[in-house]
């Protein structure tokens, strides 16, 4: 239930609980995921009464559920979890203890820790690994500028700052206040015994735009952070060993074919 | 250029399709000179291996000059003659370190998809479906080779094509087989299959000290390579009971290591095969290990079994209680190519070996639809084809 490893013995701040005790039929969602939840209940009503049948009913109910609990700001499944998106955020916490989604990946990469730490704490380095980022940009030793790619060919930045280091073994961040994205991660490095290279290990956590609904929502829509995650840190170990991430886009095939025989 | 292409369950057809370009840093583009149809085509051009798409290129046993070079490719250069190994490998990861090129770590752009069925990714391989990485195949004018400072071995003058072509796969499958056979001298091996595979195995087996060599078909004609080239004693599977003449040929004792050069679409007329074909054909097993059973219940007590031969799915009514109780060794896998380059070109130039004796058909690249039609239904004595762009 703690932050990332590196961050939780030095920010002692991550630590609190603030959770209010009462929720009942109170608000319980923030404003954003309102909206969103509102729209994704209509459009999901609205197909599932053109799908029709016993299937269409049960899609159209789930999205009226949907449209509830825009307008009404409260969520059942929140209330019985204990969660809630519309508390105002403390000062300093990135990501609200227990409101974000955590992500934890690990790879075992046949290099020494020191040429892994230096080429991920050289953050502008990152996006050629992480398919998702437009571009990182250092604003000095410690802070750096994010662009992410977003849904819908739309964009999401942020700043952030290297919170904890430790040559060669762990580098911890957190996003700056007003990021629309908070989030926070942390990476390790790890020699493996006997010289088997370094085992990688990567935590993060992040709060998703529209809360856990949203973060569902974009399962359902294929886009799967955890497996993204997975395919950084495939790319990182793709490129530290082998020099490049393999590819076939842009190889030939009988797809872009101009004619042929089948004799 | 002109390429083969898959169309789905026995449809290739001959395309004019793009040239390959570099895209990778480490890429190397070769005109091809000769290029064969492999066994393990045959089972996708039957439809056994899932995510193929239509138009992908096909073929993985092709060698030929290097015409252009990526900037990080300094091994290789412009003009060189090679033979480039089926698996593709990084050169970098704890596997290709061990050895193990076909298990490379990092050359699956789509590990992700093998990773669900497998739990795991092997290496890329060329013209072998998406879930091994989608890779443009060799039975093309042009083809793109990858990591080329790893893989593809240069030839010296004075060899032929066709002397050095099955490099690129079957003879280090076969001399793979007969090594994981772990044979001490004197050893009897059996070979179940006398496709190209079975038949280099056999040679193998008798270059690294076997005593006796027993080959398994039922096809008039690959039994006779076997006894003609491979001076392998043979059994026709459709004109005796394999286990029992095996044990009667062994004193009783079985074969010291018996090696399934068949892999998932054995065929048989035994019951047990009757029941594969049935399950595969409602979806409820996705191969037919017919062989594999028997190599099983034929190997001697404390023997290895050996598999060159392909499986892919879930296997049915595998007598893995026979396995244990006789303390079976089994070894198999996708071949090491990369390992047995230098070695096996080495055998071939003191003229140990001359692997073209498996040539039977020899037809232009446009006649790749006919020649795989023959190769599957064995026409015209069919057991290996080269092609030429």
């Amino acid at each position: 239930m703690a932050m990332t490893e590196g961050m939780t013995t030095e920010n002692p701040q991550f630590h609190s609980l603030q959770r209010s005790a009462h929720h009942d039929r109170q608000i319980n969602l923030n404003d954003t995921e309102r909206w969103i939840s509102g729209l994704a209940g209509g459009a999901l009503a609205f197909y599932g009464l053109r799908h029709g049948g016993w299937t269409g009913l049960l899609i159209a109910f789930a999205g009226g559920s949907l449209i509830y609990r825009g307008a009404t700001g409260h969520c059942d499944i929140y209330a019985a979890l204990g969660l809630n998106s519309a508390e105002g955020k403390r000062p300093g916490a990135s990501v609200q203890h227990g409101q974000g989604i955590r992500i934890e990946k690990s790879v075992t990469i046949s290099k020494p820790a020191s040429e892994l730490y230096q080429f991920w704490r050289n953050v502008e380095n990152l996006p050629r690994l992480m398919t998702h980022l437009e571009s990182v940009r250092r604003i000095d030793d410690r802070r750096s500028h994010w662009v992410a790619k977003a849904p819908a060919g739309m964009t999401v930045e942020w700043d952030a700052e290297i919170i904890n280091e430790k040559e060669n073994e762990l580098i911890a961040w957190q996003s700056l206040a007003g990021a629309q994205i908070p989030n926070a991660g942390s990476v390790r490095f790890e020699q493996a015994p006997n010289g088997r290279g370094t085992r990688v290990k990567v935590a993060l956590n992040y709060e998703p735009p529209a809360g856990k609904l949203g973060s569902l929502l974009a399962k359902l829509f294929g886009e799967e952070p955890e497996q993204q995650v997975a395919e950084d840190l495939r790319h990182f170990k793709q490129f530290m060993e082998a020099g490049e991430m393999p590819t076939t886009a842009g190889q030939p095939s009988g797809r872009s074919a101009t004619s042929g025989s089948r004799k | 250029m002109k390429a083969v292409c898959w169309y789905g369950k026995g449809d290739v057809r001959v395309m004019n399709v793009p040239d390959p370009k570099i895209i990778n840093p480490h890429d190397a583009i070769i005109r091809i000179t000769t290029t064969a149809i492999c066994g393990s085509d045959l089972h996708l051009y039957n439809g056994y291996i899932p995510t193929m798409e239509d138009g992908d290129i096909l073929g993985h046993e092709f060698m030929g000059e290097v015409v252009e070079t990526g900037r990080e490719v300094s091994r290789l250069k412009k003009g060189d003659r090679v033979v480039v190994p089926f698996t593709i490998a990084c050169g970098g990861c704890f596997f290709c370190h061990k050895q193990l090129w076909s298990l490379c770590d990092n050359t699956n752009p789509n590990a992700r998809m093998l990773e669900k069925v497998y739990g795991f990714s092997g290496s890329g391989l060329f013209g072998y479906s998406h879930l091994y990485g989608g890779y443009a195949g060799g039975q093309a004018e042009y083809v793109r080779v990858p990591f080329a400072d790893v893989g593809p071995i240069k030839i010296p003058e004075g060899l032929s094509d066709e002397q050095v072509l099955f490099l690129s796969d079957i003879f280090p499958t076969g001399y793979m087989a007969a090594e994981n056979c772990q044979i001490e001298p004197g050893d009897t091996v059996a070979i179940w299959g006398c496709g190209p595979v079975g038949q280099f195995a056999i040679k193998s087996a008798w270059l690294l000290g076997a005593g006796r060599v027993i080959a398994i078909d039922e096809v008039p004609e690959r039994l006779r390579m076997a006894a003609t080239e491979g001076k392998a004693e043979t059994i026709s599977f459709s004109e005796a009971d394999v286990f029992e003449q095996l044990k009667e040929m062994t004193g009783g004792r079985g074969p010291d290591a018996c090696i399934d050069a068949v892999g998932l679409e054995a065929h048989g007329t035994s019951a047990d095969a009757l029941y594969d074909r049935a399950k595969a054909a409602v979806f409820l097993a996705t191969d037919r290990p017919t062989v594999l059973r028997q190599v099983i219940s034929a190997c001697r007590k404390g023997g290895t079994v050996s598999i060159p031969g392909v499986y892919g799915g879930l296997l049915d009514k595998i007598p893995f209680g026979a396995a244990f109780a006789k303390g079976l060794t089994f070894r198999m896998g996708q071949t090491h190519v990369h390992r047995y380059l230098a070695p096996l070109l080495e055998r071939i130039q003191k003229g140990e070996i001359d692997p073209s004796f498996v040539i039977t058909h020899r037809l232009p690249l446009q006649d790749a639809p006919y020649g795989y039609r023959i190769f599957r239904d064995k026409q015209d004595n069919c057991i290996k084809i080269v092609l030429k762009p």
